[in-house]
């Protein structure tokens, strides 16, 4: 034990400084979301930022799972439809008043399907927006991580369901909508969904629920149960060893990326007027783990953070270049993943440390 | 004492290959066993099965009367069986403190882990005080040297409180100085626990050990004292002498 002991302790830096450049941090993020850019941004833009702040929702559950956990998951689309479905279903019933919505009639829908009922009522459509998705993935989660199923295997299986679901969905064009989804709603709450005011207090509404979830996901990572995540996501067989349940660690985890990428489906669908199985089907799902990569996985901040900017590239390439977008996200993705595994996030905290030792010396 | 484990005919065959044969193996309540054999022979394989890593073909395991069949890994762990590895698993993210409060947390509820950990529990502050880690508490446990992550493996191992500790070859590659240190920390620790040790080492086993038993080709060769074991021609022959061929020399007193 000399060895040990002969060793010089390296100082830790005090962390209260560090945790209260986080909050300042934070705070005036939170203060640029919603003060200034509802300010600054016309209707538009502000729509298209909410539309963002939706995805960054689910990226932070991406987030969660995969650069904490371990899960690659490359299905979050299924939540975020479960979520978004849940929502449509509540806004066409409430525009339709007591008769049947507009495209069961065009589809030669003659009864409301059962499945829909309880979407009347939005105190449980709302509950649903929460409650499918938290059920689907405890459900799967329970089924997947007890029989070990992981790494490639599992990011195959997340795959292979947000195919299913699409399948599913346009194949039941009565019950779903079919390809071209839940579009069509006119009334919010009480508020015209199209007017401005509505639009912008949906986009108040996103951002908050992104800050409140990132605080609760913050917490969750900085917790005894984030240690432990990450001592599943690098040693899964040796937590066994310490008591613990991998597998359960793993199901609550997953099933909480769920919901929140349920949540945000929820939101998305009065912010941006619809949805449709083509919003999450496999590309869109894996859309957003390529941007979870881009902004860096191991950080929350990393993933709402690509999720923005991939969202703004997405718009400004789709409009100026079309064909290219899609080639020009894969070599991203590889380029981020060999080159820069941490992310923007690693990288500005890698030039930052640079100016400061250039800084000091 | 009553008998603490209890392992009958144990068998286990790897793709033909009987790794275990036929082991009856009892430790009786604060136990501290010495468990030697060449290379080979299945001392690790019959911890994994005692903890649950692999699966026995034939044969039972009981702890303290009660079968452990069909009771996966950190079920085991939570009646109190530990173990460390051969090659030490720590989590390299981690700082050694949290690696040791991680290894003392599992008996807490699952919601009770959300909250963040407050201060240095106990039981984590004697681990490292134990382990001599306490001025590396702060620093990711990737950092450390080999015995260092040993250390840390032990240390965990300890904040988990079990009844029965399970240690594959603790000191391997340790100085001198950290194998005495250890020698004497496992002693303290059998005063009121039961222990199984696999070791090599020969000097180590004479300065620490009381009963050994010597595992060859799966099957118990013998058990007894260090003496009648280190004077047994069957275990000079099959171990002492393999040891010498292959040129170990801290194996040979
Ligand atoms: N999972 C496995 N699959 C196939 N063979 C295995 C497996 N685990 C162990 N073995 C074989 O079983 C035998 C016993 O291995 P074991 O690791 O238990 O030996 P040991 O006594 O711990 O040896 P050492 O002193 O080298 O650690 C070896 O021949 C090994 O190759
Ligand atoms: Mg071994």
């Amino acid at each position: 034990m000399t060895a040990v002991l002969e060793k010089k302790p390296v100082q830790v830096a005090p962390k209260e400084p560090r945790r209260w450049k986080g909050a300042a941090l934070f705070a005036a993020v939170a203060v640029v979301a919603l003060v200034v850019m509802p300010l600054v941004l016309e209707p538009f833009r502000l729509g298209l930022l909410a539309k963002y702040l939706c995805y960054a929702i689910v990226a932070l559950g991406i987030g969660l799972a995969w650069g904490q956990g371990g899960m690659l998951t490359l299905g979050q689309g299924v939540f975020f439809g479960l979520g978004g479905y849940a929502m449509g279903m509540y806004l066409k019933l409430n525009d339709a008043g007591g008769d049947l919505p507009d495209f069961m009639v065009w589809s030669g829908v003659e009864q409301l399907p059962a499945l829909w009922a309880p979407f009347r009522n939005p105190v449980l459509a709302l509950a649903m927006v929460v409650l499918v998705p938290l059920v689907v993935a405890a459900l799967l989660g329970t089924l997947v991580f007890r029989q070990r199923v992981r790494g490639a295997y599992f990011a195959i299986l997340t795959q292979a369901l947000a195919a299913a679901m699409v399948i599913l969905l346009v194949g039941q064009q009565g019950l779903t909508g079919g390809t071209n989804g839940l579009t069509n709603f006119f009334d919010f709450f009480g508020n015209d969904i199209s007017a401005e005011s509505t639009q912008r207090g949906l986009y108040l509404t996103v951002a908050i629920v992104l800050g409140v979830l990132y605080l609760a996901a913050w917490q969750l990572v900085r917790s005894r149960f984030g240690r432990l995540l990450l001592a599943v996501r690098d040693g899964e067989d040796r937590v066994r060893f310490l008591g613990y349940n991998p597998a359960t660690v793993k199901t609550i985890t997953f099933t909480i990326s769920a919901v929140m990428a349920g949540i945000a489906g929820a939101l998305f669908v009065p912010v941006v007027g619809i949805i449709s199985p083509a919003l999450l089907g496999v590309v869109p799902s894996l859309e957003l783990v390529v941007a979870v990569a881009v902004g860096g996985r191991f950080a929350l901040a990393g993933a709402v953070l690509g999720a923005v900017v991939m969202g703004y590239a997405k718009t400004y390439f789709s409009e100026e270049l079309p064909d290219a977008w899609l080639y020009l996200q894969g070599a991203l993705f590889i380029l981020v993943m060999t080159l820069a595994p941490k992310g923007i996030v690693g990288v500005a905290g890698a030039l930052r440390d640079r100016f400061r030792k250039e800084a000091a010396a | 004492m009553s008998a603490l484990l209890e392992v009958r005919d144990l068998s286990v065959v790897f793709d033909g290959f009987r790794a275990i044969d036929g082991v009856d193996f009892t430790v009786r309540e604060g136990e501290l066993r010495f468990l030697i054999g060449p290379n080979g022979a299945g001392k690790t394989t019959l911890i994994d099965i005692i903890t649950g890593l692999t699966r026995p073909t034939t044969g039972t395991v009981s702890f303290d009367g009660q079968s452990l069949a069909g009771k996966r890994e950190h079920e085991r762990v939570r009646l109190g069986i530990g173990r460390t590895f051969q090659t030490s698993v720590v989590f390299e993210e981690l700082t050694v403190l949290e690696n040791l409060d991680l290894a003392a947390s599992f008996r807490r509820p699952l919601l009770s882990l959300l909250a963040r950990r407050n201060g240095v529990s106990e039981t984590v502050q004697r681990a490292l005080e134990t382990t001599g880690l306490t001025e590396l508490a702060a620093r990711k446990a990737g950092v450390l040297s080999h015995g260092q992550r040993q250390w840390l493996e032990i240390g965990m191992l300890i904040a988990q409180g079990p009844r029965l500790l399970l240690l594959d070859e603790p000191v391997a590659g340790m100085s001198g100085d950290e194998r005495s240190r250890t020698g004497e920390l496992l002693t303290s620790i059998a005063k009121d626990h039961t222990v199984i040790v696999i070791e090599h080492d020969m000097e180590f086993l004479r300065r620490y050990a009381s009963q050994v038993t010597v595992l060859h080709e799966g099957k118990v060769l013998m058990e007894g004292s260090v003496e009648e074991v280190r004077a047994d021609p069957r275990v000079q022959e099959v171990y002492l002498g393999r040891a010498r061929e292959e040129a170990a020399h801290d194996v040979v007193s």
